[in-house]
């Protein structure tokens, strides 16, 4: 027994030197100036900086709208491929997935060409829908892997003691399938704060995310404020963790 | 009536998914340079595409060959290490399997971004060249969470009587892994393996930050440069629908495979 735990140590120094360390080096460089002394005005000049301030306020912005526009739209898809009443076929439920085999940015690019040709300007509207597009499949996922595990008997011991349809989804249904829902958050908040390709590609550069500031400084050399924006990110993502009890480690698994 | 509404919402959210792909797909039956150009049927682009006979069609082999390579040596990788790393896990107790499973969590919430950037500054950090190698252990680094989230399930679904017992019957410890142990976690390694394939083939940002400036392109770099210039490679059309059918000819394969096996 005690010899085979000790078969997780290679992974362990694994961890440790290319996760673990890679972000002890974020703190590092953000905490330094070009020539390697010590130096909080990486941090400060983010907080001065008007622009870099702005693009924050935007992507967490967007990040919000995308985030509660899946789960508006993500909810009721999973809710109706978790039914078994409405939809009895595991091969609709993979229709839902196969999209995102298809190079993410290649989709992008035809969806921002398919506006064009539609006569859409590219602009904040087409980003939201682009990011929707991007990232619902994300969202559904994880609702549906929750939904589709749940104990059908909660519901029905619910309608049988004369709860409404409204007020079995209302208290039963939908506060089982919250770890689904909180993975999902964590699936489509993020990475929308932080992607910059997909930014760039639906508004012909016209609005930047803070991913792209992060990009554009780390490969003009600017390692030291790339890292101190990357520190910022960091610090979000550990607040959004700590709030959340359950990881959703469960259901972002065996996504096959 | 219940029904019938279902049906319809799948049906619209399907529609708009699928709308870019049908797009890539009809329009990779014309000749015309721009995306959303028609110019009358065409099966050049095929053509093209097959006999190589395009502009800077050695960069997009090669940016073909490579993310295919990359995804195989990455995910195999991350197969072995995250299975080896699930058992050791499994029979861990308390705090230290309670730190495994938090560093284990790491890689999966951070953003891609943050993965490239803290992998870029430890590769300077460290002055390791980047290229190949350094793509390949930042993909190694993403995918095996998911592996060895994939296997901890079947370990604890497994009879831990069954190992020893293999061992009190005279096998070697390589023998009762081979035999008792690999069959029982087969499933999830599969699982595994095809997950890591599948993220390492789609990654964009970290390849980004950790393929050094020695001209290595996979296929999401070679679009991001390619569209950044302007003019997306016109082969990239049926290049893509190409993956696509292929992707959708496996997927519906296994699943209706193994929704037989279900039924009988």
């Amino acid at each position: 027994m005690s010899k085979r735990s000790s078969w997780a140590l290679p992974y362990f120094i694994f961890l440790v030197l290319f996760v673990v360390m890679p972000l002890v080096l974020i703190l590092f460089y953000a905490l330094q100036d070009s020539s390697g002394h010590f130096t909080l005005s990486n941090i400060t000049k983010f907080f001065t900086d008007k622009d870099a301030l702005s693009t924050f306020a935007l992507s967490i912005e967007v990040a919000l709208e995308n985030t509660v526009l899946c789960i508006l739209i993500g909810y009721p898809t999973a809710y109706i491929l978790a039914d078994k009443s409405l939809n009895r076929s595991a091969v609709t439920v993979v229709l839902f997935i196969l999209p995102m085999w298809v190079n993410a940015l290649m989709r992008t690019l035809a969806t921002a060409e398919l506006f064009t040709m539609a006569g859409i300007t590219l602009g904040k509207g087409t980003l939201l829908f682009g990011m929707c597009y991007d990232y619902l499949p994300f969202m559904i996922y994880p609702i549906y892997n929750v939904l589709a595990k749940m104990d059908k008997s909660y519901a029905e011991a619910a309608q049988d003691l004369g709860a409404r349809p409204w007020q079995v989804f209302a208290k039963v249904t939908l506060p089982l399938s919250m770890p689904g829902v909180i993975s999902g958050v964590m699936m489509v908040f993020m990475p929308t704060v932080s992607t910059f390709a997909i930014s760039e590609f639906l508004t012909n550069n016209k609005i930047k995310l803070f991913g792209t500031i992060i990009q554009e400084n780390i490969n003009n050399s600017m390692w030291n404020y790339g890292a101190a924006l990357a520190l910022i990110m960091l610090v979000i993502i550990g607040i959004t963790t700590f709030f959340q009890k359950d990881d959703g480690s469960e259901a972002a698994g065996g996504a096959l | 009536m219940k029904k019938v509404l279902a049906r319809t919402y799948l049906i619209l959210i399907l529609i708009i998914l699928y709308a870019p792909i049908v797009f890539i797909a009809v329009f990779s039956f014309t000749e015309a340079k721009s995306l959303g150009n028609w110019t009358g049927f065409s099966l050049n682009l095929y053509k093209n595409l097959f006999t190589g006979s395009m502009q800077n069609s050695a960069g997009l082999i090669s940016a073909v060959e490579n993310t295919l390579l990359i995804a195989l040596i990455a995910s195999v990788f991350a197969t072995l290490l995250g299975t080896v790393a699930a058992i050791g896990i499994f029979n861990l107790k308390g705090r230290k399997k309670q730190t495994m499973q938090f560093l284990n969590n790491i890689p999966m919430i951070n953003p891609d971004i943050i993965t490239g950037v803290s992998l870029f500054l430890l590769f300077v950090f460290l002055h390791i060249s980047q290229g190949y190698l350094t793509v390949i252990l930042a993909h190694i680094t993403f995918c095996t969470p998911y592996v060895v989230l994939n296997v901890l399930p079947k370990l604890s679904q497994m009879n831990p009587n069954i190992y020893e017992a293999a061992l009190d019957l005279g096998a070697t410890p390589f023998q009762a892994l081979r035999k008792v142990l690999v069959p029982v976690l087969r499933p999830g390694m599969v699982s595994g393996f095809i997950l890591s394939f599948t993220m390492s083939l789609d990654d964009f940002a970290v390849t980004f930050f950790t393929r050094g400036t020695i001209g290595l392109d996979t296929l999401s770099t070679y679009i991001y440069t390619d569209a950044r210039k302007g003019g997306l490679t016109p082969e990239l059309k049926p290049l893509m629908t190409i993956i696509f059918l292929i992707i959708l000819a496996v997927l519906l394969f296994i699943n209706i495979r193994s929704a037989k096996t279900k039924t009988n």
